[in-house]
């Protein structure tokens, strides 16, 4: 783990590099990997107080659509994706995927309903081909364009509501998957309540010229520490939420992937707009029978960490691989190792038994329920 | 004091070494979660990966240095695997090695090598 040049450096990589960040290259861009604090400290700090992430290399991309209408690009986005857009409010949020035709999954990512147009999010090292797929896709009927002059930062933890208020009072009244416009520091800001740690927090999508800016009024709070990439992996893992290329991928389902919450009944058979999303087919048969694989959450029973990639057994010895580690660590918050993976069906149930072949040895994991650590999302 | 390039330390105790990693190798592994140690007894070659440690970010190996015998091994490591982070060169060593015959510490670096490597 050497500091590296390597990739496009974001509007904050000045100030990660001011903060003795040990800096990574990820998905093309320059990311701090932890700060001197260290991935456990800073994991801690986040759920006790709040951290900061730059998630910058996200790509934020709108959608509007050419009648004017933004019902138009809500109907045509659900073409890409088995979610319920035309349903979801002004000012509301919601997750969603692009699945391919055979049903895998092309990206995860968060769609926001501004009134007068769409905005998602979607994964750094995905955002080029979505861009094309979403253009292909909506061209007809949308207005496609990515957002290259912003930054995009997380606040989360259980202070992050009163720090964030502190600059931004209108954002008290937010609960989890609001998204407001909202002026910080005299900064024009797309401002949701939600993120990737399982805490309450923000996701604030801020031009770039005023990042550093908004970064270090954020950092002057006390509660608010810097969070690198390496405690934002098992803050996630902790939560539950899936990362894509690890968790899920073009060979994964949104059910096998337990993402059928993210499937709203508009969609599914018998719903007002049943279908109609690439791979339709196999996903509304697994959703109306059962998958052959499930994502489980899953326990080892000693305290060596199994990561991603690691075989999975029914028995402690001999047979085939069954399934398949997906990620893998420690959780800091649970003082303990955690893992979620792929297993049959038939052996999704928790408490089922599993063995991991790590370095030539089988450990006994047990199916547990997910999130690891209770979300502490504003919902009331 | 002696010094490998895998980062590890060597201290001759009586007719055994004690080896430990040094804190440079600390603060690239980062938080330690795990230690796995070799058995008591075992006879080792020189290159043998005979500790494994795991952080919060990846595993990585522990090589033996020498060609010997184990004679002790840290077992307060393996229970707090953190005393490695908080004191690598005292409380967070990881085991003893007696030297087999003819088995030198002689062509391993001393501090000023070291530190002239990791600078």
């Amino acid at each position: 783990m050497t500091d590296t040049d390597e990739g496009l450096p974001t509007p904050l990589t000045e100030l990660h590099r001011r903060l003795g960040a040990k800096l990574v290259p990820f998905a093309g861009y320059q990311m701090p990997l932890n700060y001197p604090a260290g991935i456990m400290a800073e994991h801690q700090h986040c759920r006790a107080k709040a951290g900061l992430f730059d998630v910058s290399h996200m790509g934020q991309i709108v959608v509007t659509a050419r009648s004017g209408d933004t019902s138009d690009a809500a109907r045509a986005l659900e073409r890409l994706v088995p979610v319920d857009i035309l349903g979801l409010g002004v000012g509301r949020q919601r997750y969603a995927l692009f699945t391919d035709d055979n049903g895998g999954i092309l990206d995860d990512l968060m769609v926001a309903n501004l009134g007068d147009r769409l905005v998602l999010v979607v994964n750094a090292a995905c955002k080029a081909a979505d861009f094309a797929h979403l253009q292909q896709g909506l061209g007809a009927d949308c207005q496609v364009s990515m957002l290259t002059d912003r930054a995009l930062v997380a606040l989360q933890g259980p202070e992050a509501g009163n720090v964030l208020a502190g600059l931004a009072p209108d954002t008290a009244q937010m609960r989890f998957m609001d998204v407001r416009e909202v002026e910080i520091l005299g900064l024009p800001c797309l401002v949701s309540r939600s993120g990737y740690t399982g805490e309450d927090g923000f996701e604030i999508s801020v031009p770039d010229h005023g990042a550093m800016r908004l970064a270090e009024a954020l950092l002057a709070d006390p509660a608010v520490e810097p969070i690198g990439l390496g405690a934002r992996d098992s803050l996630r893992l902790e939560a539950g939420l899936c990362l894509y290329g690890n968790d899920i991928d073009r060979g994964t389902t949104p059910v096998e992937a337990g993402l059928t919450w993210a499937i709203q009944k508009a969609r599914r058979t018998g719903g007002a707009r049943e279908g109609g999303f690439p791979g339709a087919a196999r996903i509304l048969a697994e959703l109306d029978a059962e998958p052959a694989r499930l994502r489980v959450g899953l326990l080892p029973e000693g305290r060596a960490p199994v990561r991603g990639g690691a075989p999975l057994f029914a028995a402690e010895e001999g047979g085939d691989s069954i399934g398949i580690v997906t990620s893998g660590g420690f959780g800091p918050s649970l003082g303990a190792p955690v893992a979620m993976g792929y297993v049959p069906a038939g052996l999704a149930a928790e408490g089922t038994r599993v063995f991991a072949e790590v370095r030539g040895r089988r450990l006994a994991l047990s199916v547990a329920p997910m999130p690891f650590v209770p979300n502490g999302y504003k919902k009331s | 004091m002696k010094y490998t390039e895998e980062h590890e330390w060597l201290r001759p105790e009586g007719d055994a070494l004690t080896v430990g990693i040094t804190d440079y190798a600390t603060e690239q592994l980062g938080d330690i979660v795990f230690v796995e140690l070799p058995e008591t007894g075992r006879e080792v070659k020189k290159g043998d990966e005979i500790v494994v440690l795991e952080s919060v970010k990846a595993a990585s190996d522990i090589l033996a240095p020498i060609d010997g015998t184990i004679t002790e091994v840290n077992q307060a490591i393996a229970d707090d695997p953190s005393l490695v982070n908080s004191d690598p060169l005292g409380k967070g060593w990881f085991f003893r090695i007696k030297p087999a015959e003819g088995a030198s510490i002689d062509g391993f670096m001393d501090e000023a090598a070291y530190k002239a490597m990791i600078a």
